[in-house]
């Protein structure tokens, strides 16, 4: 009976696909909407609220894109993925860029054909124990049982890890996130590694976060960044260049309040190359002169977007650290625009 | 010997005693039904002591349960303080705050007259198949689903005209059903579209459409079977129809929606969650799952030795994989299967795969059925000179199908508790897709027993209703001789 | 004869395709047969064309390549050097491993519960009535992670089975104990259990990949030969028993042949217990993590054990209770009369005729049971859906080749149970004459 939905919405998608262009940018301006692969319950970087709105600071990232590309930071649908799903949701094009904590990887980037456009969040994988565990070095943890998510590049980091120093543990892997600190605060793992950045979103989160310690040791680099499919240049440029106009925004004090009149009054050339007022930037990857003034003004500049989400006045309570601005020590670093 | 030797006779009754204490009342019963062997006192003795276990375990957390709160911590203070510091308590509070997501998902706040409409035309479309042409019954049926509908929506508080639109529509079925009730198979015939377009929105040409593709190809099966049988006209049909569907329709339909732009608020699959979500694509699965079924079952009778083999085939395959080999086929393997840049949502392809899954299920079912059928059926209806799909139609099918009843119910309550799979695809399930997502929230983070609880009691009222219904239906429609 | 022959032979004309019942038939199979090639054409072709856009082949050599990730619960030897094709051995172990146990249990489960509820006893009828309808109308995937919960949440930590410097000074215990004679120690994290060890083992190889170990092997070999060599001893008292009618004492003699050899091969290999305890610092102070020693089963086996035979322990119950229902009255009443007592009966002749209608669905839930451990991976057991459909596929991005190599396990898995189950219900089936 039901066969008549099928087939008319499979008709319809069909003949949707059927003039589907050739490039991502096309096909989202004719969707009229940016679909992006997102978390579906990672605090602070992606989750849903009450409402079942996204927010976070990956989702934040998706926004300033759709505000780049469609003048609309609102006209994006949010595709949930797990761990397992997200690279094949990307590559069979269900959603136009994935942004959702994956890590910067050789064999993902070349084998797995992808493009990582940029790094959003440098991270890098710890390891949090119980204070009373009288462990302070995670070299110690000889014999212990470790909590792992799954589908992550961490299980194969801690087996390396374990391997180098010569120790054994346990792994019990978990699924997801908020699985792996229920297992830990109940005790069936000693030590619970991930990003270190989700080990403070779990430390705060906990009752009692004083008694809980990340160890010194970072075993891995963790750079998290947006992904898209290998070979549509363009579209990965503007994912790039819309994250870096970002990034720049927070060098230059471009803010989402004073966006305005910065624009109204700046004399320094290269806000004005952002700000679509001189040359034609937006131009040369197929956008308007405003593109990066409505990304900007979408959620704010890159450090406005950390500290809505993950900063240090939320309860996940993150310093910039590795992510502060390359003038403050940290990474972030945009290219000129020029 | 005589008569002043005989002993004495009474001659009037004495008045009946009571019987012993241990013959009677509540000492009776459980000496019969508790206490009736050494064996059976220490199975009683055992089994008191497994309630009184659950009882004191589950008891002072259920009673200390706290319904207003906003975030775990609040609730783990109130506890402490009404029931001493570490006593432990169920915080329904969680509940009470985001039960509209176990229910619907994210379905917008103000559109949930939709839902709720369309589940209640779903029992209205039911209504027919299950008492054809019972006015009595029908009234029944509609009358309470409609104010069930009405009490229902009054507790979401949706706006007032909504309201009044489904109260008017139920009204108006009602109005169908107690003077025509057997014109209430017209709602069964085109609540799939319907319901299609209530839950999801959109332009209503779409629905429209396809409906009148189906038209299509019920016309031209009338107008040529006479002529050319069964078979032919129906392949024809679906050609003709395929043809409107896939070249004809979208230019159609864009074209009349340009004239007049009737429809709804268009929403998004992925909007869809909670115990929404598993009746949908239990419902569709179910119902897509019949007709394959059947055409399956037969397939599996068939003389004919290549459908027979496919047919086999077909099910043997789906009955030998898990339904999660099927569901990750649907989110990873589907796309490499499709013609290339071929994108249609997840909830969608899910449930194809269901179907598919379900059918062969359905399949067996509705085999039992025919094996469970006397040979003679067969025989006197090709005495009576009918073709296949006379003798199908008429004779063999009904006592089948209604033979079946049961088995497909139980299909359908074991496909409802499977839609908690689709959580592993990353759907929003009400047992750990939602449930995920609230403990996503810093406020409820860590909350375990309550939405378990919660969950599983809505699958058991539903689950256990149903089943009940179905055993009910089977001693109803139980009508040979034993 | 003649007649038939007489029939004046038409002609063939094309609408007889359609008409002729003879031909029709024909007409439809090569139909179905064109459209069926098309489909799997079309299927294929779209296939290969998707591969090529995203540049990709098929390709199963990932099976050998080094698979990188640990898995807690291994039957055969696996380190993190494994190959993927290791990582997908261990998997389908640990999914045979617990269908085949959750089969035992739940069988187990199911006929208790099925008796009982047919019980005089009103409560134990009404409990067991209260089990079935409980645990089948609520989905297994909530049984699975509620078992789970329920374990890590309520059972001690580790480290309170730790003997602190403390607890020395003070001349107290730890607040955790462990239990029968301190050999098992059920933690939040497994059930740790002794472990079989030998001192003399006999050694082993490995073939294909699975290693062979020739102590098992032996041990299994003797415990057979008992097997028979009892089998023998019983057939002779049989029949000294048909003879004479008198039956010769062999319980003796069966438990000797039983029990005496393969006694002396575990004696002679050295055979003793190795039990898991933390391991002994100065002063009777306990160090370490975790238990070392025995056997660590993690709970997400025990969790999807349970949830399992529980769940699917009610189907059974159903199927045993209509099975004994379906047996006629006059059968009990005829074995009452014969002055068999209730328990009697129901294992000579209630039970043995109603296995016959309980068969069958007990094949189909044993098929089930198979199928819904991967389940499992809702609580991270690493089984063929964890190792092959789960970690390798993320790693190694193949996700075409893992589904349809995992599909093609699960579908040999169930055609062999149902077959063998098929071979089982024929040889118990009546035998109508």
């Amino acid at each position: 009976m039901k066969k008549s939905v099928f087939l008319g919405t499979l008709a319809a998608t069909t003949m949707l696909a059927g003039f589907a262009a050739a490039g991502t940018l096309e096909d989202v301006k004719a969707r009229g909407e940016l679909i992006c692969g997102a978390n579906v319950a990672l605090t602070g970087f992606g989750a849903p609220d009450a409402e079942g709105n996204y927010v976070g600071f990956d989702v934040d990232l998706c926004k300033a894109v759709a505000a780049a590309v469609l003048g609309d930071a609102s006209k994006v649908k949010y595709v949930p993925t797990t761990g397992e799903t997200r690279f094949t949701a990307l590559a069979s094009g269900e959603v136009d860029v994935l942004i959702r904590n994956s890590t910067w990887t050789y064999s993902r980037d070349t084998d797995l054909k992808f493009d990582f456009v940029a790094v959003n969040y440098y991270d890098g994988q710890g390891f949090m124990v119980k204070k009373d565990l009288g462990v302070s070095s995670a070299k110690e943890l000889d014999g212990a049982t470790v909590c792992i998510q799954t589908g992550t590049t961490t299980e194969l980091n801690l087996a390396d890890f374990f391997k180098a120093n010569n120790i054994s543990y346990t792994p019990v892997t978990v699924g997801d996130d908020s699985e792996a600190q229920r297992q830990y605060e109940a005790g069936a793992c000693d030590a619970f590694t991930t990003d270190a950045s989700g080990l403070a979103s779990n430390r705060t989160a906990m009752a009692d976060p004083a008694n809980h310690i990340i160890l010194p040791e970072i075993i891995s680099k963790e750079p998290l960044g947006p992904v898209v499919r290998h070979g549509d240049n363009n579209w990965g440029d503007i994912v790039r260049w819309t994250y870096y106009a970002l990034v720049a925004a927070e060098e230059k004090g471009i803010t989402k309040a004073n966006i305005d009149q910065i624009a109204a009054s700046t004399t320094d050339p290269e806000v004005k190359r952002i700000l679509g007022l001189e040359g034609d930037m937006g131009a040369m990857m197929g956008l308007d002169a405003e593109w990066a003034k409505r990304a900007i003004a979408a959620s704010g500049n890159y450090g406005e977007i950390f500290e809505a989400n993950i900063g240090a006045a939320t309860p996940i309570g993150l310093a910039r650290g590795l992510n502060a601005q390359w003038t403050q020590g940290g990474l972030q670093y945009a290219p000129p625009f020029r | 010997m005589t008569k002043s030797s005989l002993s004495f006779v009474r001659r009037d009754m004495l008045a009946p005693q009571s019987a012993p204490v241990t013959e009677r009342g509540a000492v009776k019963w459980l000496r019969e039904n508790l206490f009736s062997s050494i064996g059976n006192s220490v199975l009683t003795i055992l089994g008191l002591l497994v309630l009184f276990w659950i009882v004191q375990a589950s008891l002072p957390w259920l009673l200390n349960g706290v319904w207003q709160a906003n975030s775990l911590g609040e609730c783990r203070t109130i506890i402490a303080a009404t029931a001493g510091e570490g006593a432990s308590g169920a915080c329904w509070a969680m509940i009470a705050q985001r039960w509209n997501q176990f229910m619907f998902g994210f379905y917008p706040k103000t559109d949930y007259w939709r839902p709720i409409l369309s589940f209640a035309l779903m029992f209205v479309a039911l209504t027919p198949v299950l008492y054809y042409g019972l006015r009595r019954a029908a009234m029944l049926m509609v009358g309470t689903v409609g104010v069930l509908a009405v009490l229902s929506l009054a507790l979401v508080q949706t706006d007032g005209w909504h309201d009044a639109l489904v109260a008017a529509v139920m009204l108006g079925l009602f109005a169908v059903a107690a003077i025509m009730p057997k014109k209430l198979v017209w709602v069964t015939l085109v609540f799939p579209a319907v319901g299609f377009f209530l839950l999801w929105g959109g332009s209503v040409w779409g629905p429209v459409g396809t409906l009148f593709g189906f038209g299509i190809w019920v016309a031209i099966w009338l107008v040529l079977q006479s002529r050319l049988g069964v078979v032919v006209p129906a392949a024809i049909g679906l050609v003709a129809a395929s043809l409107w569907w896939l070249v004809l329709q979208t230019s159609v339909t864009t074209a009349l929606h340009g004239i007049a732009p009737l429809g709804l608020t268009a929403i998004d699959s992925d909007q869809f969650g909670g115990f929404l979500l598993a009746f949908v694509i239990g419902v569709t699965a179910i119902s897509a799952s019949l007709p394959i079924g059947i055409l399956l079952a037969l397939g599996r009778q068939s003389d004919m030795l290549l459908i027979k083999t496919l047919s086999v085939g077909f099910i043997e395959f789906v009955r030998g994989v898990p339904l999660i080999t099927m569901l990750f086929t649907a989110s990873l393997l589907l796309q490499y299967f499709l013609p290339p840049r071929t994108n249609f949502d997840l909830i969608l392809r899910v449930i194809i795969l269901v179907s598919l899954f379900a059918s062969a299920y359905i399949a067996e079912v509705i085999r039992g059925g025919l094996a469970a059928l006397p040979r003679g059926q067969y025989e006197a209806a090709d005495a009576l000179g009918l073709d296949y799909w006379q003798a199908q139609r008429l004779i063999i099918m009904p006592q089948a199908l209604k033979i079946s009843i049961p088995g497909i119910v139980s299909s359908f309550i074991g496909l409802f508790k499977d839609t908690t799979l689709v959580a592993l695809v990353g759907l929003a399930d009400p047992l750990q897709g939602i449930t995920k997502i609230v403990r996503a929230d810093i406020a409820w983070k860590g909350i375990y027993w309550e939405p378990f609880i919660f969950v599983g009691a809505i699958f058991f009222l539903f689950c256990f209703g149903m089943s009940r219904y179905s055993m009910y239906l089977e001693r109803k429609l139980k009508t040979d001789h034993r | 004869m003649a007649l038939a022959a007489d029939t004046p032979k038409d002609s063939f004309r094309l609408s007889m395709l359609i008409y002729d019942t003879r031909f029709r038939a024909i007409t439809i199979q090569v139909i179905v047969l064109i459209l069926v090639l098309l489909g799997i054409g079309w299927l294929v072709n779209n296939t290969i064309e998707n591969l090529a856009a995203k540049d990709k082949d098929i390709n199963f050599s990932f099976l050998f390549s080094r698979a990188g990730y640990d898995i807690d619960q291994q039957l055969i030897p696996y380190t993190n050097d494994s190959t993927h094709g290791r990582a997908l051995v261990i998997g389908l172990l640990n999914t045979l491993v617990v269908a085949f146990f959750a089969c035992i249990f739940a069988t187990l489960i199911g006929v208790f519960a099925g008796v009982l509820r047919l019980s005089k006893n009103w409560l134990v009828g009404r409990l067991m009535t209260v089990y079935v309808e409980v645990f089948r109308n609520v989905p297994l995937l909530l049984w699975i992670l509620l078992a789970f919960v329920i374990f890590s949440e309520t059972m001690p930590e580790p480290k309170d089975f730790k003997t602190t410097q403390a607890m020395v000074d003070a001349g107290t215990t730890p607040a955790a104990q462990m239990i029968l004679f301190d050999s098992v120690a059920i933690t939040n994290r497994g059930t740790n259990i002794p472990a079989p060890l030998l001192e003399r083992p006999l050694g082993g190889t490995e073939a294909f990949g699975v290693p062979i170990n020739f102590s098992v092997l032996a041990t299994l070999l003797v415990i057979a030969g008992s097997i028979w060599v009892n089998y023998l001893v019983r057939r002779r008292a049989k029949a000294v028993q048909e003879d004479t009618g008198i039956r010769p004492v062999t319980w003796w003699k069966s438990l000797l042949i039983l029990i005496a050899p393969t006694l002396a091969l575990l004696i002679a290999m050295g055979f003793h217990l190795e039990v898991p305890a933390f391991p002994m610092g100065e002063n009777g102070v306990s160090k370490g993590f975790n238990f070392v020693g025995g056997i660590n089963v993690a709970h997400s086996f025990t969790a999807l054990l349970i949830a399992l035979s529980l769940y699917h322990g009610t189907y059974i119950a159903e199927a045993v209770r209509s099975g004994i229902l379906a047996i006629s009255r006059g059968q009990t009443e005829a074995a009452y009369a014969l002055g068999l007592r209730p328990g009697r009966t129901m294992s000579l002749i209630i039970l043995p005729q109603a296995l016959r209608v309980i068969i069958p669905p007990l094949i189909s839930q044993f098929l089930n049971i198979t199928k819904n451990t991967t389940l499992g991976v809702a609580i991270s057991y690493l089984d063929l859906k964890g190792t092959l459909g789960g970690i390798t596929l993320n790693q190694t991005g193949r996700e075409l080749e893992c589904m349809l190599l995992m599909m093609l396990i699960y579908l040999i898995l169930s055609l062999l149970i149902s077959s063998g189950m098929n071979v089982y219900n024929t040889a118990v089936k009546l035998k109508e004459r």
